[in-house]
Order: structure tokens, then sequence, then C-alpha cells
């Protein structure tokens, strides 16, 4: 993930009140998204954020499929669904549960896989600084994968976009993202009551971390993180109900640090 | 999937991790501002997920509870082309497909 710099960007651009810096590439997109109303912003960010829902509307449902399967009830599944709204962490959890894991286990399970939201939240600092301590609740709450993904590369490609046009963005994006996950859900949970219990759903959720995983798989260090906590999990899985996990885990993220860390010095080494 | 969890545990589990991923996500736009995160803690959270989520799923693949634990060729070959949809398109959507096509299929020939 490259790192913004929109600080630095903003104070060149800031100087030279005469010269347009506004957008890197000069074309008519960029010009069009300073000319935005907060209004149009939003819907600008509502509609970016469309494509999206192919994916997320069918993974909600799954969620509420599944979950009830695991003998959770409508509003428990809706909880996890409006009040974590996080994908991978309510299966993880869900998973954990039915495997009758402690609380404690399944709480810091899913937290770990939400960690990396600290790096979101640190990113948008540079952008949104500004926004009301009200604002930053909201954003916080909606900080999911996908606005934050979408938010970060059109504050970065438009770095002279208004704080309101900004705010106005991201609540675009959150809105069209967020409200269609919950909705989804509830429809998953409800024809979950309705599905058989002899269908082999057992192994929906296996396949499902397995499709999040895959296209996560992008450098040696990733595969090289993924293939030792593998190898952990399973020589650890005679250990009571996600202890296992607890300690593969942090032993796959160290892995992954150090390889990055090896390949890094070796291409960034002195010739 | 036999025995529900407690309401109670369910509740504490969901309220608990509603607030904590709240935190999360709240602490640098909240709190820490533009604290620089040292080198070490990116590299460590960049990895989270591709290590919590493949040692959650690799004993499921394994011995799956559905066969009392007993490694089973139609779930693995289920997950091996889940695996493999995902790395070709990188799409989570055509993964969960191939998955599930390939687990019932075979589960229907195999019987």
């Amino acid at each position: 993930m490259p790192a913004p710099r929109p600080d630095s960007q903003q104070a060149s651009a800031g100087v030279p009140a005469g010269e347009d810096l506004g957008d890197r590439t000069g074309d008519r997109a960029g010009a069009r998204a300073l000319a935005r109303t907060p209004a149009q912003a939003f819907r600008h960010g509502m509609v970016q954020s469309l494509a999206f829902l192919i994916v997320i509307v069918p993974f909600a449902v799954l969620f509420g499929v599944v979950a009830t399967e695991a003998g959770l009830d409508v509003a428990q599944v809706m909880g996890f669904s409006v009040l974590v709204l996080a994908g991978a962490s309510q299966f993880t959890a869900v998973q954990l549960l039915s495997d009758n894991a402690s609380a404690f286990i399944v709480i810091v399970s899913g937290l770990a896989v939400n960690l990396r939201m600290a790096m979101y939240s640190a990113s948008l600092v540079p952008w949104l600084r500004g926004a009301t301590g009200r604002q930053k609740l909201w954003i916080a709450y909606a900080l999911i994968d996908q606005s934050y993904a979408l938010s970060i590369q059109h504050y970065e490609r438009h770095p002279r976009l208004s704080l309101q046009q900004r705010l106005a963005y991201f609540a675009g994006a959150a809105v069209a993202l967020c409200v269609p996950w919950i909705v989804a859900t509830w429809v998953g949970a409800t024809v979950g009551q309705a599905i058989p219990d002899d269908i082999a759903l057992d192994f929906a959720m296996p396949i499902t971390f397995l499709a999040m995983i895959a296209p996560m798989l992008r450098t040696p260090a990733h595969l090289a993180a993924c293939f030792v906590s593998i190898v952990a999990a399973l020589a650890l899985a005679g250990l009571p109900s996600g202890l296992g996990l607890l300690i593969a885990a942090p032993i796959g993220m160290a892995t992954g640090a150090l390889v990055e860390k090896r390949m890094a010095n070796r291409d960034g080494g002195p010739a | 999937m036999t025995a529900s969890p407690s309401p109670l545990t369910v509740w504490t589990v969901i309220l608990v991790l509603g607030i904590g991923t709240f935190l999360i996500r709240w602490s640098f736009l909240g709190v820490l501002g533009n604290r620089p995160l040292p080198g070490w803690v990116l590299r460590m959270l960049r990895y989270t997920p591709v290590s919590v989520l493949p040692a959650l799923v690799a004993p499921l693949v394994m011995w799956p509870e559905a066969t009392a634990g007993q490694p089973d060729p139609a779930r693995l070959s289920a997950a091996a082309a889940t695996l493999l949809v995902g790395l070709l398109t990188r799409n989570v959507i055509l993964a969960i497909l191939a998955g599930g096509i390939t687990l019932f299929g075979l589960l229907y020939v195999l019987g």
C-alpha cells in the first residue's frame, strides 16, 4: 500500500496560487471532482461504490445464512452486521462460536482480523483531520475495506478537494456499501431459517474464508505468512478450540514481516 | 454446528467485538492523530488477515466436522478449487462459486 503524502502535496500546491497544480493529471475528471457540490460528491461516492455491491451483497446473504445455521437468531445475526460491520471478523467470530471456543478467544480473534483497520484510520488522518468529532465517529463506524479503498484513491487522485467534498464522498460510499450489507444480512438470516438441515452448509464457511484469502496472496511475504500460519495451525490443532489460532497467527504475521524486511533489504541494499 | 452457543456469550461477543472494532477504526482519526506507526508494527499489521484467516480455516479443511474429523476428498477438492479460482481471478464470489459447485458436484457423484 503506497503511503499517502497529502501534507507535502498540499503544502507545495498551496503556495503558487496562480498555477494549477490541483490535479497532477490535469484531466477533466479532476476539474469535475473539484467543481462538485457536497451533494454531488455524495452521489459520486455512491455511484462509484456500486461495483462493490456485486461482492458485498452475496457475501452478506451468505453471512446471514451461515450464522443462522450456526444457531444464532435473527437479532444476533443483525447485531453482528450492525454493530461489528466487518465481514471477515463476523465470519471468524461465528465459526469460533460454533466450535464452542471461549468468548475471550472469539473476541481476540475477531479483533485481530480487524487490526488492519488501524492502518486505514492512520492513513485517513491527513485528509480528514479537520472533521468534527461527531463526523469522525461516523467515519470510524463506516470505515470498511471498500469505503476506505475508494476514498483514499479518490483523495490521492484529487488532492485539492475541500474537506466538505471529501466527507461527502466518504459518506456516499459508506451509505451505498453499509446499508446493503445490513439489509442483505437480514435477507440471508431469513433465508437461512428456511434451508433444510441436510444440505452440506458446514463447508460454506471454510470456502468463504479461502475465497477471501486467495486474492490477498499478492507477494512472497503474504504467501510465507499464510503458509507458516497454516502449518502452525495444523500442528497445534490438538489444543482447545481457538487456542492454536491465537498462537499460529502471530507466528504467521512475524514470518510475513520478516520476509518483507529481508526482501526490502535485498532490493534496496547498497549497490 | 450442533450445540448453539448461549445467548449471553453471543451478545457479549457482539458488543465487545463491536466496540473494539470501532475503537480500532477510530484510533488514529479520533485520538492518536498523525502519530506515525513504528515500521515493525505496520509490517505486522499488513500480515494479520493472511495469518489469522488461514490458521482458522486450515483445520476445518483438513478435518471437517461433518465427516467426524476424517479428511474428505470432496471437501479437500472444493477447498483447492476455491483457492485456485481465487488466485487466478482475484474474485471472491467466483471463488466461492467454484468451491460450492465442486463440493456439491463431488458429493453428488461420490454419493
